[in-house]
């Protein structure tokens, strides 16, 4: 490791935020919709991986109910955002109530409250749910995200049931979501530079010496769940307003399943590899659609079944996990000086061979 | 609510609670001695009851042949299964065992998918289970009565097994403390993959029974009563078998009841099963009948 | 803080902000259109003028790109892999349109509505397709419309009858009729033909369609009886539930002449033995979403005296059309034909002859075609679109006898 000034760390952070700024702005005037969507898709699943590495990572407490708290976000956003003519037209069985019936909000305070609701919700499931272990609070986690989804499937007036929402306006362009995302990047890796950060990592190793430490265990747990669904609550406002369109049925199991997937895959506890990991995830699945169709391998056709490509994508997830458990990064993070320290000889090379 | 409906609405939930008290207990034993929630518990499930139905419908096997059949198949994958993905991290954090079988669960169900295709399947019902009996005004199936009967039968042969069998008392052992049983002698990859063969037997002579009782095969069958019963499981006391099975009956009545008293909330009818679980899990954290010993730091 | 320091959090807080609030900043949409492809082996200059059927005509191109995008795998996968069968034979008998050959591509959306959206987006972005047959399922058609909506590719829905699909939209059709209309079918086949004086309703909460058809059906019904309290019974379930004793119970214990159940032929097929194993003895009816084999094959002896609503029967089958599929799909296929596989052959066909009639690849001049579709012969029927794209067709009751479907009447539309 090159010793480095911290200054000319935040410096290089800027600047790459900068050239961030840029990339952002050239893709949105200039990529077609099917690749904007794919890297909004990305950006939002990096919000979520990187708010469930929060509780996961930095904490050692597994939930599966991220989903929940995703959903909440969604629906308030687009309940929020669809204007009222809409939300008339389209509550074909109950009116929706007031007075979400009458009024509009923009966008940015829509997600707020969205995320706060969501935030909320984390605080008063949180309670029961972090007294339990392992896997015990994750079917707790997981059957709060189902008895919401049940509320929201049954509470017609409020959310539409299962007819779900549709015509949400689409709000959400790459600015929004990688703005977010480097959002929610910067508070957690801030969360885990801190004294809290260093809180969590000691629960992580061993709750009970934490404990015994003076750190209030519940307290930093409860802060890190309420953090993370709120973050959680973003992506699902940002993913409502991607979709255009939401129902129960897009916030299932399969969602927090997801999220864990990615998580796992980049290394639990790095937020580098939850990026990472979110990118490849969600690209290597649309690169993978071929293999749904029949193939033509050199002089072979492969007939195509519907269903390959969840099958390969289960066997690389479980290759990974058997084979390469810590993910890609484990849980180091990406740091100036380590990339400094990787190019060095690189750069030493080449002098070395511009004197001979 | 008249006295002859409610009997008729008891008979249903026993019906059903009896399939789910089958398929919890399997869940229980494996998580009794491996403290692993097998989510691939359900898939294996589905994948014997496609495979007792492929003996029938493909191989032309008659039914008392092709069940037993699945039976013994369904053993052998789960023990691949426990061979392949979860032996192997035997030693790393609990947590990735359970994305471990979280992964193969979803690799069951779209090998499902390749293989058998997404549109349902129909499931014999030998005559011997389907006859409709008429008992004093209520209708019961007598696929019922077999399903209570076989599931008792299994329960006694579990019970005699763990309890006074050399290979039950390395079982509890291993349950107990794995490096003490080891030092003991006990082969514990022996131990574990009988304790994944049976938890198999045992769902798929509940799915079995289950898919005669509601004749339809999906890919996705298993995901459902897998997780109902793992919820049984934990309601009752995970880890103790009479607790899998009263937990299975719980489940099964409230569901029916539910909806038999309140039959405008019909549509949270789903929702019982984790609420059910949550309040447990708050009062009783170790389950009705639950004595695992507390977990060492 | 040093300076130097506080200087650079700064930067990268404002920053962020302008992320932020950039986003805010209404977003360039990329000006039509010059669109090259660039990923298929092909190269293909597709011109899109803004609206002006006056645009100058256009070379065609080798081979024209239409594509599907359906439920293949996943929860919907049942009724998905049926509309791609239908699809495809339809395919296969009709391979070419304007002289050209048609590339069809499939897209799975895994029953999920998020790979809706993005199906049809690579379909229109990638393979540049100009026109879209549609997935089964309104929970999957509804996205996949908004993306083709802002697209402007016109998109023929098959199966979905939940009005949303395509109401307010210029570029969504559907080929079937909507649940509005399929409601009131029932409840007047129910009411003047069968006799029925109280109905029990059982849907499943967590379809759409099952909703929507419940609910008009209930408003049908209680119209035609003037009395809100003939619907004796409304209960729910969820799909994938298997045990429907209790909802069937309440429902039996009010002695209702009719039980009127509007979920999936999965769930509907194993609440049909139910409900006879209960000892229910009065009429039992469902909508479209049980025509398919695997309801009696489920349902066994039970599902005999069962009736439904639904597209067509090969023995209402009038045309020509109509009856040449019927074979057709049997040869092909080996099994019956169902509502599902007629409808997804008859999407391809309204689509493809839109082509032809517009006589270009150009979406608008497709769509306007499509607009004007009337009295088209197709293999569910005459399919005439009204003002809002929905197919104006009558609708079919057909029941079940000694383990095979029988057709009964027709219902005409209005």
């Amino acid at each position: 490791m090159i010793p480095m000034k911290r200054e000319t760390g935040r410096i290089l952070t800027a600047i790459s935020l900068l050239v961030l700024c840029l990339l952002v702005y050239w893709a949105e005037r200039n990529l077609d919709p099917y690749l904007r969507r794919i890297l909004n898709l990305i950006a939002i699943n990096i919000i979520w991986a990187v708010s469930f590495n929060l509780i996961y990572g930095y904490t050692g407490q597994y939930t599966l109910g991220h989903a929940g708290f995703i959903a909440i976000g969604a629906y308030a956003a687009a309940l929020l955002t669809l204007a009222p003519a809409e939300k008339q037209s389209m509550f074909l069985l109950d009116p929706c109530i007031w007075p979400l019936n009458s009024i509009q909000w923009p966008f940015g305070p829509s997600l707020i409250l969205g995320a706060f609701l969501a935030a909320i919700a984390g605080f008063l499931i949180a309670f029961p749910a972090l007294k339990l272990r392992g896997d015990y609070m994750a079917i707790v986690t997981l059957g709060f995200s189902e008895i919401l989804r049940v509320i929201i499937i049954n509470t017609q007036s409020i959310t539409n049931g299962a007819l779900g929402l549709k015509a949400i306006p689409a709000h959400t362009n790459l600015f929004w979501s990688w703005g977010w995302a480097v959002f929610t990047i910067f508070v957690v890796r801030m969360l885990g530079n801190s004294s809290y950060g260093r809180a969590f990592k000691a629960i992580r190793s061993d709750e009970i010496a934490a404990a015994t430490t003076g750190v209030s265990v519940f307290r930093h747990k409860l802060i890190a769940f309420v953090i993370a669904s709120m973050f959680a609550g973003i992506g699902g406002g940002l993913l409502a307003n991607l979709m255009s369109t939401i129902d129960p049925l897009a916030f299932q199991t399969v969602l927090s399943t997801q999220v864990t997937t990615i998580v796992v895959l980049g290394g639990v506890g790095s937020i580098t590899g939850s990026i990472l990991s979110s990118v490849i995830y969600i690209s290597l699945f649309e690169l993978l659609r071929p293999i749904d169709q029949p193939m033509k391998l050199a002089f072979l056709t492969i007939p195509g079944r519907p269903g390959m490509r969840l099958m390969l994508s289960a066997m690389i997830f479980l290759g990974v996990i058997l084979f390469y458990q810590k993910g890609i990064m484990g849980s180091k993070e990406f740091s100036w000086p380590w990339l400094f320290s990787k190019l060095q000889p690189v750069l030493k090379k080449r002098t070395t061979e511009q004197d001979t | 609510m008249t006295w002859n409906l409610f009997l008729q609405h008891l008979a249903n939930g026993i019906s059903l609670g009896g399939l789910y008290a089958l398929i919890a207990i399997g869940y229980t034993i494996v998580y009794g001695v491996l403290r692993l929630i097998n989510f691939a518990h359900g898939d294996i499930f589905m994948m014997g009851a496609y495979i007792a139905f492929y003996g029938v419908a493909l191989f032309l096997l008659p039914w008392y042949v092709s069940f037993p059949l699945a039976i013994v198949v369904a053993a052998i994958l789960g023990m691949i299964i426990e061979r392949a993905a979860y032996r192997p991290l035997r030693d790393a954090p609990r947590v990735s065992v359970l994305m471990s079988a979280i992964a193969v669960s979803i690799l069951l169900q779209n090998i499902g998918f390749v293989l058998f295709g997404g549109v349902p399947k129909a499931f014999p019902r030998p005559s011997l289970f389907a006859q409709v009996w008429n008992l004093g005004g209520v209708a019961v199936l007598s696929l019922t009565f077999y399903t209570v009967l076989i599931s008792a039968a299994l329960l006694v042969a579990m019970a005699y097994l763990v309890y006074r069998t050399k290979v039950g008392r390395a079982m509890r052992a291993v349950s107990w403390d794995f490096e003490i049983a080891k030092l003991m002698g006990i082969n514990i990859n022996h131990v574990i993959s009988l304790t994944f063969a049976i938890g198999s037997v045992l769902a798929v002579a509940g799915s079995i029974m289950w898919s005669m009782k509601f004749p339809q095969l999906l890919p996705l069958m298993g995901v459902t009563p897998g997780l109902k019963c793992f919820i049984a499981a934990v309601v009752g006391g995970i880890g103790s078998v009479p607790g899998a099975v009263l937990g299975g009956f719980i489940l099964g009545l409230g569901e029916v009841m539910i909806v038999a008293f309140l039959p405008g909330l019909s549509g949270f009818k789903y929702a019982f099963a984790y609420s059910a679980l949550i309040l447990v899990l708050l009062l009783k954290p170790r389950g009705l009948l639950g004595k695992m010993a507390e977990e060492k730091a | 803080m040093s300076g130097s320091k506080r200087w650079v959090t700064l930067v990268t807080l404002v920053t962020i902000t302008a992320l932020l609030l950039s986003g805010c900043a209404p977003s360039a949409t990329p000006t039509p259109q010059v669109v090259e492809k660039l990923i298929t082996k092909e190269v293909v200059k597709l011109v899109t003028p803004t609206p002006a059927p006056t645009a100058p005509p256009v070379p065609l191109p080798d081979v024209i790109h239409l594509g599907t995008y359906l439920a293949m795998t996943g929860a919907n996968a049942a009724l998905g892999q049926q509309v791609y069968e239908g699809v495809s034979l339809a395919l296969k008998q009709h391979p070419q349109v304007l002289g050209k050959t048609i590339k069809l591509t499939l897209v799975d959306n895994r029953s999920d509505k998020t790979e809706a959206a993005v199906a049809v987006s690579r379909l229109i972005e990638a393979e540049k397709v100009i026109g879209i047959v549609g997935t089964s399922g309104s929970s999957l058609a509804i996205p996949g419309a908004e993306v083709a909506e802002k697209a402007g590719i016109p998109v023929v829905f098959t199966t979905p009858t939940n009005p949303l699909v395509t109401s307010g939209k210029k570029w969504s059709f559907r080929v079937c009729f909507i649940d509005p209309f399929q409601g009131s079918v029932v409840a007047k086949y129910a009411f003047e033909k069968l006799g029925v004086k109280t109905a029990a309703v059982i849907q499943d909460v967590a379809q759409d369609y099952s909703v929507g058809l419940a609910s008009f059906f209930r408003d049908a019904f209680t119209t035609l009886t003037k009395d809100k309290k003939t619907i004796v019974s409304f209960t729910s379930y969820q799909t994938g539930d298997t045990d429907f004793s209790a909802q069937l119970t309440h429902a039996i214990s009010k002695n209702p002449d009719m039980i009127f159940t509007t979920g999936y032929y999965g769930e509907a097929a194993l609440l049909i033995r139910q409900a006879r194993e209960l000892g229910y003895k009065g009429i039992i009816m469902g909508g479209d979403a049980l025509d398919a084999p695997e309801l009696i094959k489920i349902a066994g002896p039970a599902a005999d005296g069962v009736l439904f609503s639904t597209h067509y029967h090969p023995q209402g089958a009038t045309n020509p059309t109509a009856k040449a599929f019927v074979e057709d799909y049997k040869k092909e296929y080996g099994k019956e034909a169902n509502a599902f596989a007629a409808l997804g052959y008859d999407a391809y066909l309204v689509l493809t002859a839109a082509i032809e009639k517009a006589g270009s690849v150009q979406p608008e001049a497709i769509r306007q075609a499509l607009e004007a579709t009337k009295n088209f012969e197709g293999v569910s029927g005459t399919i005439t679109l009204d003002a809002n794209h929905n197919a104006i067709k009558d609708a079919v009751i057909k029941g079940v006898k000694n383990g095979a479907f029988v057709y009964l009447d027709t219902v005409p539309a209005q």
